[in-house]
């Protein structure tokens, strides 16, 4: 044991935690902006200077056992996802895909045509996640699609995660094309039936085999020990431990994730969200315990003109106190320079507004919702996605929160509101902050020592 | 089942804001008993969702149950919805308490088949009939 240096290369920037493993405690961090252009390297020791000055002041020798990475360079792990119906197989490969932390480019769904090939083309993903047809289901559309695959002109591995009884012929159209396709169990294999982890886990392995080198990271990264997972799966990773506890360190239960970035929001909830009260019929997809979804349009930086358009439309802008002419400017300056970090009073309050902002409307997207249908003698409820009315804790990560003024405030705008009681947020939950950004240093750890990382958690994570 | 090598899929459900779940129940398990695949969607059901799990599933029959007497209004529609999904040629039954009070059955039967409904039954046909009709419809011995 020693010290732990844990690394994140993500889209912006390139954080550095180290981490004391045998007091267990957090010694430091910093972070340089990622330079993926020329050698991620460069960043990487500059911030790793700093980090070093940091820790030597505190009189203890820098010498790093354990060097784990993950890593959201060169725009993450970039996912298009395919299945049949959009709210069934399409909606359960986007799923399987946000859960496996990675970016879903776009979702298509039925016969993939010649124009759609010729997209993909464009969006270049890193993976493509092939469903379709519940197993013994339909056939003839996921055969059709992997057709159209097989004409790819790019190299891009594909997960068959769809219809077991059209998987043979289907991995035989795409090796006689030599495309490279891995054959995994369906992720929807009954209709009420959802089955997500073997395809998450394999998406992961290939990330590790293929798409890491293929983004040329790894070459010269080998005195660490390599790149683990995507960013994002180290975030859910360390959320799930924290809900979940280890065989001997108790988690905290139901939990709720929120992480307000520059180009994204993405919200996380590990709750199985079954109804709290009676009197609902269930509807839809069934849920994963792990959901996550990320809203590409909600970000406080790059995403931050798309962002004030929403709220607009959305009519958040109401209660705003800032005169909407000046804010249009500011925002329109902030997307444009994506790493500006604010100073001043003003733009302090900027950064704010635009968190909350994100943090409402992603949450509101994320909770399941219910709809009233009148029927002939009561009204009946009727959900559809998760209820998360009694979710107990609610966790803020992310820039947008951490470093905002009053994070409280921010992720305060994700509770329950009894004006939109249709919409099943949490009623009264505590807040937790990530105030040292250690999450995803956590969920490096947690692959190695679950035990200690729950109890850094524990240690490091602060309520407000 | 067909030609004796695959199960008959069948998408089962109770159509439009009706609740009465003990007969989508019963045929659930009877058809199950009888070799078929059952997906029951269950009650509170819309067209749409008929017709989603029909598509996943690649089913070969769609049985709609309306028990509370307004599966007139319900069921407008549904073969159109279907052509329009590209599954136009799927037999849709239909069966349960299709109209309010005690109509003349001719006329209701009519009515239904007129929106294309393949079959449509009175109140109190039993499960056992709607089996046999699988399986004369579908070549089954
Ligand atoms: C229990 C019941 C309720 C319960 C339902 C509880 C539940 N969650 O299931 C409650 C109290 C909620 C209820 C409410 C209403 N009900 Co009610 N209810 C009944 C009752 C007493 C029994 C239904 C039952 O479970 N039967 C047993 C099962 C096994 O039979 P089944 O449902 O008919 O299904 C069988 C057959 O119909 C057939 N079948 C069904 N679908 C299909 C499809 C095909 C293709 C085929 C071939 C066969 C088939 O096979 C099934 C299995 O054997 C009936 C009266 C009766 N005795 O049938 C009224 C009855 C169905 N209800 C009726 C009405 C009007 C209502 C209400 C509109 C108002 C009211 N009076 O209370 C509301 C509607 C609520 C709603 N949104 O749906 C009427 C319907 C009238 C009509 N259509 O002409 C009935 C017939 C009573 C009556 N005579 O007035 N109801």
């Amino acid at each position: 044991m020693g010290i732990a240096l844990l690394v994140d290369f993500g889209s912006t920037f390139t954080k550095l935690v180290a981490i004391d493993l045998e007091k267990e405690i957090f010694l430091g961090s910093s972070y340089y902006p990622t330079t993926v252009e020329t050698d991620v390297m460069i960043g990487f020791k500059k911030a790793l200077n700093e980090l070093n000055k940091k820790i030597s002041k505190k009189n203890i020798d820098i010498d790093y056992d354990l060097k784990l990475a993950c890593s959201s360079a060169a725009g993450g792990l970039k996912i298009v996802a395919v299945g049949l119906v959009p709210l069934l197989t399409s909606q359960a490969a986007k799923i399987a895909a946000l859960g496996a932390g990675g970016k879903v480019l776009k979702v298509y769904s039925y016969k993939l045509t010649a124009d759609e090939r010729d997209e993909i083309e464009i969006l270049k993903p890193d993976l493509i996640l092939l469903s379709g047809g519940t197993d013994g289901g339909n056939e003839k559309v996921i055969i059709h699609n992997a057709k159209v695959l097989s004409q790819l002109k790019i190299d891009v591995p594909i997960v068959y995660a769809g219809n077991k009884c059209s998987a043979t012929i289907a991995k035989r159209i795409l090796k006689e094309n030599k495309k490279s396709v891995s054959i995994i169990e369906n992720i929807l294999p009954e209709l009420n039936y959802l089955n997500i982890e073997p395809a998450k886990e394999l998406i992961r392995k290939l990330f590790l085999s293929n798409i890491i080198k293929a983004k040329g990271l790894s070459k010269r990264m080998d005195f660490l020990s390599s790149v683990l997972m995507p960013t994002p799966s180290a975030v859910l990773k360390a959320g799930q431990l924290l809900a979940k506890g280890t065989d001997n360190e108790e988690g905290i239960g139901d939990l709720m994730l929120i992480d307000v970035g520059g180009a994204t929001t993405d919200v996380c909830s590990y709750s199985l969200g079954l109804p709290g009260t009676g009197g609902f019929v269930v509807k839809g997809l069934p849920q994963p315990y792990m959901k996550r979804t990320v809203e590409g349009d909600l970000g406080i930086r790059f995403s931050a003109m798309n962002l004030l358009n929403t709220a607009k439309k959305e009519n958040f802008m109401k209660k705003c106190k800032i005169k909407l002419k000046d804010l249009d400017k500011k925002v329109e300056k902030l997307s444009r320079n994506i790493n500006f970090i604010a100073k001043d009073e003003k733009d302090i309050e900027v950064d704010k507004l635009l968190s909350a902002i994100s943090t409402k409307i992603a949450i509101n997207r994320h909770v399941g919702k219910f709809q009233t249908k009148y029927t002939p003698i009561s009204p009946v409820n009727i959900l559809y996605g998760k209820d998360l009315r009694d979710v107990p804790t609610v966790l803020g990560t992310g820039g947008g929160v951490i470093k905002a003024k009053n994070p409280k405030s921010i992720l305060e705008k994700s509770i329950f509101d009894e004006d939109e009681p249709y919409i099943l947020k949490p009623k009264s939950p505590k807040f937790l902050l990530d105030k040292y950004y250690i999450m995803f240093a956590v969920g490096l750890l947690a692959q190695k020592m679950p035990d200690l990382a729950l109890r850094l958690l524990k240690k490091h994570l602060i309520y407000i | 089942m067909i030609a004796g090598k695959r199960k008959l899929k069948i998408v089962l459900g109770v159509i439009g804001s009706d609740v009465h779940a003990v007969g989508n129940k019963i045929l659930e398990n009877v058809l199950t008993e009888e070799g078929f695949k059952v997906i029951n969607i269950g009650v509170l059901s819309p067209q749409e969702d008929f017709i989603n799990a029909a598509i996943e599933t690649a089913a070969d029959l769609i049985v709609v149950s309306s028990l509370y007497g307004h599966g007139e209004i319900d069921c407008r529609g549904m073969r159109e919805k279907c052509i329009e999904a590209g599954i136009g040629d799927m037999q849709l039954y239909v069966g349960g308490n299709l109209v309010v009070g005690k109509k003349d059955f001719t006329e209701v039967k009519k009515i239904f088949e007129e929106m294309g409904f393949n079959r449509a039954y009175p109140p109190g046909t039993s499960p056992q009939q709607l089996i046999d009709d699988i399986k004369k419809d579908f070549n089954i011995k």
